[in-house]
């Protein structure tokens, strides 16, 4: 045979020759390369949604964030500043901003107000399904657009001029020049988007581009580059001119391999990886990433958790800093104390500096004193299996298991756990098939109130259904005032109410731990997205 | 011959038919939320959302009645996932660099498996038939994420010695980005063919028409080649379709982490993200394309042995 022996010794040929031939990708194009200016990075999934209008999770949010910009953003001190607006007024009855005339499309043509007023009536327009367009109720005649009730001509924002948008706002919404930093704020040209229909978005030359850079390649799965924008209006304060997102994986280990290979520029750690990193003696990075995790209860009617003397049984038992130092055991993350994180910004300062939270108490003897109390309240025997829904991450089981024994052990109960992928956790959280859960929340937007509302009566997030009136009344005055400090007290009484009434137990505050190239700075993290932030970023 | 392969043809879509169905029926069952998201959606925004994936008509029979029509069509719809992409593009992107890939670890599994398959079986129970024996158990229980993992930090390491990037740890584009996955895929195939052809020599070895050849004074390389390699390769062969499909369809932990945009690693997203549409897509497809690998390998099998062509 041959053909069989030709057909082998070419293989074996073309194999060792492809071994000794430079890679393509070698060495020249490093994780960071000065010369050319580029940052190579990993990139944790393919972007599932660049229409912003659409957009609801964090990798298409970060993408978003480098190659478009909103009316506003925030700089490198996490500090509000003037994207496409140069300024802006926020009066309590609506809003102005003024835009920039220099601020192009990456097509050189300028950014106007119009493009505002579409992108915003799009996101209202039922027949988008935007997911966040509750974001924008408050804005006038933003609900009856969404529910279909007036057609998207009727929101309240209208081009004064190509470069003042005006915005009228059916309830006062003090936060709402931050608000306007979000996704679903950013602009859409109308001419561009809509005769692309669904497929808007979905390459990279099906968008169109106002931010510091451009999408120049995106293989689906692949790689996704993005190159600077020469029509970005403030070009001189770019020193990149590529971030290229040359690996597309979820899997951190091989994240960690390459950055140790030197081909990426960071890598973000788990609890596995971590000890590698640590082995390598590399500077370990950390930062809060603004998630809250916590136990939260189903306050349904029919639910022994409505019983507030059980809650606080619970409660009592709990010692956030065991939970966290010996059974999270990664470090940095911090004991959950308050339904407000510590990284919240209050009227001046830190919110929680302005409205210390009670601090968390352990108490066998009347955690037990309650549990009695709500056996005869509930009028039971003794007490049934109670249900901990939770996801099946190692990190969740582990807890779950935790808790499990804890409250076996010091409150006598038996607690069944259910682990569930994700979207089925969701879906038992909505049906309220459940007792205890282990769930988290993280911020939208940079104000109080994206964790304040979370137990409002009509919050469709508040999945544990608790309602009660005097909540419901701060949540009101937090939405309504105007005044920062007396929004600040509001925020305290819900602070207070959430722990007085054990509307959730809340367990930790997330941190992230990464490693990070070092001569890579100017990278910004922050808790509310785009995070990462390489916009600025440079090289040593 | 013509009327065998219509037949197996039309066997073949049957059976897709029935994985279709199949699969609509569980993927249904199972609990959970296609449509949950993390913000919770307003209840206009959900029918919004439900009439544009078709969820709001009941499962059966309209739902069902639709994926039949459309799918005979080939057309899948809209990923749930990628929002402005259908499955079709999904899976034409995704399709050829898992077939790539795969059909580099068929090749290493398929050489690999019938040289070293035939070198145990002439060494048999000396050194070289024990010591890749032992490697062949290795191979077969050692799940392919492992192998990923080592084979991963091993290139780090190599590349780390060396100074130079011998080998890319991950990533797609070139042939070099395909080697280590290839291999580390295709290990666990070789492993097994290794034992297949192993034992599918030994009963070669001690047949009359290899005696007659020998003593003829046939050389024994031809002997070898001519005789008992050929014999012994055949039951390799039957089993190579369904190993073609497997290898294609079984790389997603691979495709996951050597960072590749493969269909298999689509597959299990689809699964755990409740894509219904990219689900039932993929499964389609893949159950397509291992009944035909297997109709392929019947037909070849015919081809390579005229004994079965004449009985059937």
């Amino acid at each position: 045979m041959p053909a069989v022996r030709l057909g082998l010794s070419l293989l074996t040929v073309s194999l060792v020759l492809s071994l000794l031939s430079p890679v393509a990708d070698g060495r020249l194009r490093d994780a960071v390369h000065a010369e050319s200016r580029t940052l190579t990075l990993v990139l944790e999934q393919d972007p599932p949604q660049l229409d912003s209008t659409r957009s609801t999770d964090a990798v298409s949010i970060r993408v978003l964030g480098h190659v478009k910009e909103g009316l506003t953003r925030y700089d490198e001190r996490n500090q509000l500043t003037g994207g496409v607006a140069e300024r802006w007024e926020v009066r309590e009855d609506g809003a102005t901003f003024w835009l920039r005339e220099d601020a192009r499309w990456s097509d050189g043509e300028p950014v106007t107000a119009h493009d505002f007023v579409y992108a915003w009536r799009r996101v209202q327009d039922p027949a988008t399904t935007s997911e966040y367009a509750f974001i924008m109720y408050g804005i006038e005649n933003a609900e009856a657009v969404n529910t279909g009730e007036r057609p998207p001509s009727e929101l309240g924002v209208r081009a004064a001029s190509d470069h003042v948008l005006e915005v009228s706002f059916e309830r006062p919404i003090p936060f709402f020049a931050r608000l306007t930093a979000f996704a679903v704020f950013l602009p859409v040209r109308e001419d561009f988007a809509a005769p692309r229909g669904d497929r808007y978005a979905s390459s990279a030359a099906d968008m169109l581009y106002n931010g510091p850079f451009v999408i120049s390649r995106w293989s689906r799965g692949a790689r996704l580059t993005l190159d600077r924008n020469p029509h970005y209006w403030e070009g001189d304060a770019i020193w990149l001119n590529r971030i290229d997102f040359g690996y597309i994986t979820a899997d951190t280990r091989a994240e960690l391999n390459l950055f140790r290979d030197g081909k990426v520029a960071m890598a973000n750690l788990d609890s596995e990886t971590m000890h590698n990193a640590l082995q390598q003696r590399w500077r370990i990075h950390r930062f809060d990433d603004g998630v809250l995790f916590y136990v939260g209860f189903n306050h349904r009617p029919d639910r022994l958790t409505r019983n507030r003397n059980l809650r606080r049984a619970f409660d009592l038992t709990f010692d956030p800093h065991e939970f966290v130092n010996r059974i999270i055991a990664t470090p940095g993350n911090r004991p959950g104390v308050s339904l407000f994180p510590a990284w919240m910004q209050g009227a001046e300062g830190r919110l929680r500096e302005e409205v210390p939270p009670r601090p968390s108490e352990v108490d066998l003897e009347r955690a037990r004193h309650y549990l009695e109390l709500a056996r005869e309240e509930l009028g039971l025997e003794r007490f049934p299996p109670i249900v901990l829904l939770t996801g099946d991450s190692p990190t969740a089981n582990k807890q779950a298991e935790y808790l499990q024994s804890m409250w076996g052990q010091t409150l006598g109960l038996d607690i069944r756990v259910d682990v569930q992928i994700f979207r089925q956790r969701l879906a038992k959280m909505t049906a309220g098939d459940y007792d205890l859960v282990l769930a988290g929340w993280g911020p939208d937007y940079n104000d109080p109130l994206t964790f304040g509302d979370l137990f409002a009566s009509w919050n469709l997030n508040n999945r544990g259904r608790y309602a009660s009136d005097e909540l419901d009344h701060w949540v009101r005055r937090a939405q309504d005032e105007l005044d920062p400090h007396q929004r600040v007290q509001a925020f305290g009484e819900i602070q207070r109410i959430v722990h007085d009434d054990v509307v959730i137990i809340p367990t930790y505050e997330r941190a992230r731990l990464y490693v990070m190239h070092p001569r890579l700075r100017g990278v910004v993290r922050r808790q509310i997205s785009p995070d990462p932030d390489f916009n600025r970023a440079w090289i040593e | 011959m013509w009327r065998y392969t219509l037949r197996r043809l039309i066997q073949g879509v049957i059976t897709v038919w029935f994985i279709a169905t199949a699969t609509f029926a569980a993927m249904h069952m199972v609990p959970g939320d296609p449509l949950g998201s993390e913000r919770a959606t307003t209840e206009s925004i959900r029918q919004s959302l439900e009439a544009r994936y078709g969820l709001d008509q009941p499962v059966f029979p309209d739902q069902y009645l639709i994926f039949l029509g459309n799918m005979a069509r080939g057309d899948f719809g809209i990923s749930f996932t990628q929002q402005n992409r259908s499955v079709n593009d999904i899976i034409l992107e995704a399709f050829p660099v898992s077939a790539q890939l795969g059909v580099l670890a068929v090749l290493f599994a398929a050489l690999g498996g019938v040289l070293l398959g035939a070198l145990t079986a002439l060494n048999r129970n000396r050194l070289p038939d024990v010591i890749i024996m032992f490697l062949v158990i290795l191979g077969i229980s050692i799940p392919s994420f492992v192998f990923a993992a080592l084979g991963q930090l091993a290139v780090v390491r190599l590349n780390d010695w060396s100074g130079q990037s011998l080998l890319p740890v991950a990533g797609w584009g070139t042939f070099q980005h395909m080697l280590l996955p290839a291999l580390v895929l295709g290990l666990g195939t070789m492993a097994f063919l290794t034992r297949l052809m192993r034992s599918s020599m030994l009963e070669v070895v001690n047949t009359d028409y290899v005696r007659t050849a020998r003593a003829k004074g046939v050389p024994p390389l031809r002997v070898f080649w001519r005789h008992q390699l050929r014999n012994a390769v055949l039951p390799v062969i039957t089993v190579l379709g369904p190993a073609i499909a497997a290898i294609t369809t079984g790389g997603f932990v691979v495709e996951l982490v050597f960072a590749i945009p493969g269909l298999g690693r689509t597959f299990v997203e689809a699964v755990q993200q409740l894509d219904y549409t990219l689900i039932m897509g993929t499964t389609v497809f893949y159950g397509a394309f291992l009944v035909l690998m297997v109709i392929l390998v019947d037909l070849l099998y015919g081809w390579v042995d005229p004994r079965v062509r004449l009985g059937s």
